[in-house]
This record gives structure tokens, C-alpha cells and sequence, in this order.
């Protein structure tokens, strides 16, 4: 009977002390440091993945699927014309310095964004708003100019958050917002940490005491961080070929995911001989996706065939629109009149994703008689002045990380010199149409004209390659977002 | 025959000789011949170990790691040669100037190229290379301008030595120029010295070479170059050593033939061995 008693006992206290040693604190690891902790400010994609869900909120969140989900907001009407937005808002929500967050502030934060004056990275999202009304603490109705169908999506991005007038002056030194953390410390070059805010509106969610998210850029250093359990998660690990190794190591899990990155060789499309479609479509039926991703990416990521992310409810896959086709290339080429072979440069960046992919292209254009002359182009400054601004460029290679960014083709000013007006009216819109369906099917469409007249070459999607500590739980796969979201993450045992 | 005699052959000399020998040899038949087109990507061959594909292996996109290596070596010697002769060229004349009329101008010589000195070739080369655009061109510019003062320098010691014998002072007291003096006379006593430099000097460029390569700043690709390959290795290192080890071994080896060379020619054509060596 003592017997069965103890080992009652031992197993009791077996199944009940990991539970009391669960861990509560984690340690993210990032490749670049954020210049600032106030993602309304600046366009860094590191700012949101430090702060946004984590140290602010906003009305709505994008979730792991890349839905709309409430958040300060508990639910919204839409007025039937589009035009009119009614917020009703979360109640006893606290910002980190005790104050409480109210209608007054989400007017605050949107004026503040869309002031001519603000510095924010996506004022596209405030560019439809007409006024911002607070017929009382609880209740925002923002009225539009037009309808804008991306509206509420928009509203969860980090350039979007609500911040008070109170702090949000110095919140890049020193974030309040109203979110799961609050902000500790910084000690630049090195961490950022966070700390359980106790006043959570949401408390029960949040099982972390303390987040540290490490700044470790080489790639090498990377794996040996996790090696050694110095960081407990690389949601985004910088060396593909290094991956393959945590996918068969059972104390991490290895998730490989994809991101908003849609890897592109853009072309100089005002520029001879790319000003020919025929030219285009020979150039990218020369390249061999999977060849590409396999030698560039060691087989992780998407092919994409058109510029849209295949985390997003609208994507359709056009691979298959100019498929991998030497002869085909070769054919087209000698209709536009290059039968003798072609000679054009690249300006690659450093990155090695896309200085791998350039020596593939140049390896795979050789095939069909074109010579493509590698130019490296140190980014972002130097791509940013020759490329994206001055537009001296044959073709280039970039991954553009942005969510729903497929409007870059229908602006006049991009680097791509892309002009189509059947396809900016479609843009158009699609923007201005909110019903979902209306809408996606218009996003559809839109792919296609850009899967057929091949303004860019479409490579890949960028992926998530995600390694973390197989204990750790609730982790995204994909980011449909640039967020590192830990609200609910929690250590098993 | 007594020509041949007065060099000593030694056995840095002879290892060093091979070594060089076998670089040059490599990388100039490399211009008709590689087993493989260097270039020539395989994606479902990549990363496979010596032997298996190849004598070498393949690189992360399949590529022949003997032929890279091959081409590499041309492309390593296509950029050490123009620059360190670039650098001699300028180098030797500044140094036989400051010899020559001493003063106010061996002094200004000097100091300016304590100032170039300064700066290290990498550093040189990331601004050259902000003036020209990085590439070969800038990598040859640069490893030039570190070789300007080395060889201003060691001309200058030399020559100076040469300027206090006798012979001098006899063609200066004919009214000889002293241009024509620093070539006829000068010039032979010092050519020793200066190759021994060269060749030193062609090691340490291979060197940089690679180490401008390494850091992106030298040879394009996809034309092959030993620094980048050990570049691109090094992401792969546990998985496929054979990247980074087969450049590595390359370099050393050039570098160490180079640096024999060097050393045996310095013992060999050394004035002051030079009549002993006619007699052992």
C-alpha cells in the first residue's frame, strides 16, 4: 500500500513539476536591428517585427492566416456605400504609462499619421480618409472619400497603430502602446527587451513573463546561437542551406513558411530590347523555377509565376502561364529579332539570395544565346540611387516584402517603367471595390495580365525559414506581415 | 655557362620555382583547357564531394570545383601581375628620383608614401572602387597603389647604396645626367633587389586578391575567383568542407611558392654572395 502510495506520489509529482518549470521568458532572434521602435515612422519591416502586436495595437490584427480579426476595435460596421467606418472600441484598454485609451486617441494617432508633415511608410492607408468623428470615448466613424476595399486589411499593419499624445513623440526611443509588453530596455547592437505588462486588457492570453528579441546578423552565428540555447527562436534563420540540418534535429522545429517577399528580376521595361513583350516572355521562359530555387534558396520557397503572395485568400497560381521553355525562348528571341544572341546586364545586391539567383539567370539566359553581365550593386543605398530612382538598369533582382504590394506595377514613377492602363484601371478598381469576392476577382485578373505581359521576371516567394525550440508553441509559419507576434506563445513540459 | 653559374640554386629556390611553375602552368591552361565549363551550372549535381563528380566536387549550383579553381588561378594572376607591375613601375621611379637628387624631394617621396602606406589595400580598394565602380579594375588599382610606396622604398635604400660607390662619383665627376646615370649605372646593381620584391609582392597581391573577392570587391562573377568561392563556402562549411578547403589549399600554395621564390632568389642573386656563389 506504502508502495503504491509513493509511486502515486512520484508520479503525481512527476506530471506536476515541469508544469512549475515551464519557462516564461524567450529569446527571439532577428538579422537586423531596428533603427527605431515606432513603426508609424519609418518603413523598416525590423520595426514591426520588434513592436507591432507585441508592444502596440492595433484596431484590428492580422492574424496567422492573414484574416482580419478585432482587436482595440471589438466590431465595426460598414455603411452599405463603403464610405463610412463605425468602430466600437475595446473597454478599460490602458496604455503602459496608466493612461486610458479612448476614441480620442485613434483620432490622434490617424491625424498624426496622415498629417503632410508625418514621415509614416504607407500613407496610401490614410490617403481615403475624409474625417475622423468620436461621437463618444468608445465609438470612432471615420468617413472615406472613396471606397478603399483594403481599408480594415490596412488597419492591422504597424504603420497603423494607435499610440497616445502623450508619448508618442519619444515612442521611438522609449514605445507605449497598449499591447501584451511593455518596453525594458534596449541595449543597441545587441536586444531589445520586454516585459509582461500587468494591466493587459487581455491578461489571460499571455503566458510569456519576459520576450528578448537578439540582433545577430551572420548567418553562421545564427546556428550557433540556437546550438547553444542563447536564442530560443529564429523566425526568420538568414542561411537556407543551414536549415536543412534543424528539419532533422528533433529538439527544434523547423517550419519552412512563406513571407509577403516576392522575389522579382525586374526589367527596364521603357528600356530597349525589354520595351518588347516578346523579349520578356522569352527571357522568362528560359528560367527553370525549381532549378532556381533549388540552387539559390536550397529548395525552400514558392515558385510564383505572377506578383502576388500565395499566403493571400486572392492568389492564383500562374506558373504555368510561361513555363520553363528553352525552345520557346529561343524561337520568341528570334522573332524580336535577337537570333544572333543579346547582351545585357544585371545589378544584383548583395544579398545572397539574390546574388545566387543572378548567377543562375546569367547561367540559365546562356542556354538561349543571352549573355547576361553580373554587376553587383551594393543595397539599399547604391540600388536605391541607381535603380529605384535613376532608373539605370537593364534587369535587377530584389525581393519586395511588402503585403498586397501588386499596385507597384500600376504606379507611373516605379522602378519597372511598366506602363499598362488596362491593368491600372483594374488596380483602381479593385482598391475601391469592398465587396471581397468582387474584389478578388479583380486581384485575379490582375494577376493574370501580369503573368501574360511579364513586366518583371517572377521567381519566388521569399520563404520563412523558421527554426525554434520544439518546446516553444504558438509561433507563426508564415507572416503574411512582417510581425513577430508572442502574445500567445507558451513553453510546453 | 658562367652566367648560369653565378645563381645559387637553393631549395627554396627550387620548391618555390615548382610551386610558381605550377600555378602559372595551371592558370594559363586554363585558357584552352578545364575539364568542365567553369560557368556551367548543374543544379542536380550540387554539393557533391571529391570524386563523386569530378576530381574536386561541385559548388552549391553544381558547378566543377577543379575548373573553378583552374580559372580562378588565371583570374588571381590576371589581377596580381598588372597591379604589382603597375605598382613596381611607379614605385621603382619615385624611389630612384628620391635617390637620385636626395633633399627636399626624397624627403616629400618619402612622407607622401608613408601616407599611402597608411592605408591598407582593402581600404584603398572600397575607394577606388566608389571612383571606378567595384570590379577588376578597381581591385587592380588599388593593390597598385599599396605597391607604389613598397617599391619606392626599397628603391630608394638600394639605390642609395649604389650612389655612395665609387663608379658614381666618376660618372658624376664626367658631367653625366643624373637620369642617364640612375639608368645606365643605377638601375643594373639594383634589378636583383627588385625582383626579389616583385615576387614577394606578387604573393601578398594573390592575397589580397582573394581577400578583395572575398568581401565582393574584386573579379565579377560568375568568372571564378578563389576568394569568393571561399565565400560561397562558407555558409556549406559543415556540410561540404571541400568548398572551403580546395581555394584555401590553392591560395596557400601560391602564396607559399611565391614567398620561396622570393626568399631563394633573394639568396641567389645577393651581391654580396654573388662571388662565392661562382665558386660552390
Amino acid at each position: 500500500m506504502t508502495k503504491r502510495l509513493l509511486t502515486a506520489a512520484l508520479l503525481l509529482s512527476v506530471s506536476v513539476i515541469p508544469a512549475f518549470a515551464a519557462k516564461t521568458s524567450l529569446v527571439v532572434g532577428m538579422p537586423i536591428e531596428p533603427p527605431g521602435l515606432d513603426p508609424t515612422v519609418a518603413a523598416p519591416v525590423a520595426i514591426r517585427e520588434v513592436t507591432l502586436a507585441n508592444l502596440y495595437e492595433g484596431l484590428v490584427r492580422i492574424d496567422r492566416n492573414g484574416k482580419v480579426q478585432p482587436l482595440l476595435a471589438k466590431s465595426w460596421e460598414v455603411s452599405p456605400d463603403g464610405l463610412t467606418y463605425t468602430f466600437r472600441l475595446q473597454d478599460g484598454v490602458k496604455f503602459h504609462d496608466g493612461t486610458a485609451f479612448d476614441s480620442a486617441d485613434v483620432k490622434f494617432a490617424f491625424d498624426r499619421a496622415r498629417d503632410p508633415k508625418s514621415t509614416n511608410a504607407q500613407k496610401q492607408i490614410f490617403a481615403p480618409i475624409d474625417t475622423i468623428e468620436t461621437p463618444d470615448p468608445a465609438t470612432v466613424v471615420i468617413k472615406l472619400k472613396n471606397p478603399s476595399g483594403n481599408f480594415l486589411t490596412y488597419l492591422g499593419w504597424g504603420d497603423a497603430v494607435i499610440v497616445a499624445p502623450e508619448t508618442a513623440a519619444s515612442n521611438a526611443a522609449n514605445p507605449v502602446g497598449t499591447g501584451p509588453f511593455k518596453f525594458k530596455s534596449w541595449t543597441r547592437g545587441d536586444r531589445v527587451e520586454l516585459t509582461k505588462n500587468p494591466d493587459y486588457w487581455q491578461k489571460d492570453k499571455v503566458k510569456l513573463d519576459t520576450v528578448t528579441f537578439r540582433f545577430i546578423s551572420d548567418a553562421q552565428a545564427q546556428v550557433a546561437a540556437l546550438r547553444a540555447g542563447d536564442v530560443d527562436a529564429f523566425p526568420n534563420l538568414g542561411a537556407p542551406e543551414l536549415f536543412a540540418e534543424f528539419q532533422k534535429d528533433s529538439r527544434f522545429k523547423a517550419v519552412a513558411g512563406n513571407t509577403e517577399g516576392e522575389t522579382v528580376a525586374g526589367m527596364n521595361n521603357a528600356k530597349k530590347p525589354f520595351d518588347d513583350v516578346r523579349v520578356r516572355r522569352a527571357l522568362m521562359h528560359a528560367i527553370d523555377r525549381k532549378t532556381l530555387i533549388e540552387g539559390a534558396y536550397s529548395g525552400f520557397g514558392t515558385p510564383i509565376g505572377s506578383f502576388f503572395s500565395p499566403n493571400h485568400p486572392a492568389y492564383v497560381d500562374m506558373t504555368g502561364a510561361v513555363p520553363y521553355d528553352v525552345e520557346k525562348a529561343k524561337a520568341l528571341l528570334k522573332e524580336a529579332g535577337h537570333g544572333n544572341g543579346l547582351s545585357i546586364t544585371i545589378k544584383a545586391p548583395q544579398m545572397a539570395y539574390a546574388s545566387r539567383s543572378a548567377e543562375l539567370i546569367s547561367a540559365m539566359l546562356a542556354e538561349v544565346g543571352v549573355e547576361l553581365k553580373i554587376v553587383p550593386t551594393e543595397f539599399p543605398a547604391k540600388w536605391i540611387e541607381e535603380v529605384f530612382k535613376n532608373k539605370d538598369y537593364d534587369v535587377t533582382i530584389v525581393s519586395h516584402t511588402e503585403p498586397l504590394d501588386i499596385d507597384i506595377f500600376a504606379r507611373d514613377s516605379y522602378y519597372f517603367n511598366y506602363k499598362n492602363d488596362t491593368f491600372k484601371q483594374l488596380i483602381a478598381d479593385a482598391a475601391k471595390t469592398t465587396d471581397e469576392k468582387a474584389r478578388f476577382e479583380k486581384y485575379a485578373q490582375a494577376q493574370k495580365i501580369l503573368a501574360e505581359d511579364v513586366p518583371a521576371l517572377f521567381l519566388f516567394q521569399l520563404p520563412k525559414l523558421g527554426v525554434w525550440n520544439a518546446k516553444v508553441k504558438g509561433l507563426w509559419e508564415n507572416s503574411p506581415i512582417p510581425v513577430n507576434d508572442v502574445t500567445e506563445v507558451s513553453w510546453t513540459e | 655557362m658562367t652566367k648560369r653559374s653565378r645563381i645559387r640554386l637553393n631549395s627554396a629556390l627550387v620548391v618555390g620555382g615548382i610551386l610558381t611553375m605550377l600555378l602559372v602552368v595551371t592558370a594559363l591552361v586554363s585558357l584552352v583547357w578545364t575539364p568542365e565549363v567553369p560557368t556551367r551550372v548543374r543544379v542536380v549535381m550540387r554539393l557533391k564531394g571529391p570524386g563523386e563528380v569530378g576530381l574536386l566536387g561541385t559548388d552549391h549550383f553544381g558547378r566543377d570545383v577543379a575548373s573553378l579553381l583552374m580559372v580562378g588561378a588565371w583570374n588571381s594572376l590576371a589581377i596580381a601581375w598588372p597591379a604589382v607591375l603597375l605598382g613596381a613601375a611607379i614605385g621603382t621611379a619615385i624611389g630612384c628620383a628620391a635617390a637620385a637628387w636626395k633633399g627636399i624631394a626624397d624627403e616629400i617621396a618619402m612622407r607622401v608614401s608613408d601616407v599611402v602606406f597608411a592605408f591598407p589595400a582593402v581600404l584603398s580598394a572600397i575607394m577606388i572602387g566608389a571612383l571606378v565602380g567595384s570590379g577588376p579594375l578597381a581591385a587592380i588599382l588599388a593593390i597598385a597603389v599599396f605597391n607604389i610606396p613598397v617599391f619606392a622604398r626599397v628603391t630608394r635604400g638600394v639605390a642609395l647604396q649604389v650612389w655612395t660607390l665609387d663608379y658614381i662619383a666618376a660618372a658624376r665627376a664626367i658631367g653625366k645626367h643624373p637620369l642617364r646615370i640612375t639608368w645606365e649605372d643605377v638601375m643594373p646593381n639594383i634589378a636583383g633587389a627588385l625582383i626579389v620584391q616583385v615576387t614577394i609582392q606578387l604573393a601578398l597581391a594573390i592575397l589580397t586578391e582573394a581577400g578583395l573577392s572575398y568581401l565582393g570587391l574584386g573579379v565579377r562573377p560568375p568568372n571564378p575567383s578563389w576568394g569568393r568561392m571561399l565565400s560561397d563556402a562558407q555558409t556549406y562549411l559543415s556540410q561540404a568542407p571541400h568548398l572551403a578547403i580546395a581555394p584555401g589549399i590553392a591560395i596557400a600554395l601560391s602564396v607559399l611558392g611565391l614567398n620561396l621564390l622570393g626568399d631563394g632568389l633573394r639568396d641567389a642573386l645577393d651581391p654580396t654572395l654573388k662571388g662565392r656563389g661562382a665558386t660552390a
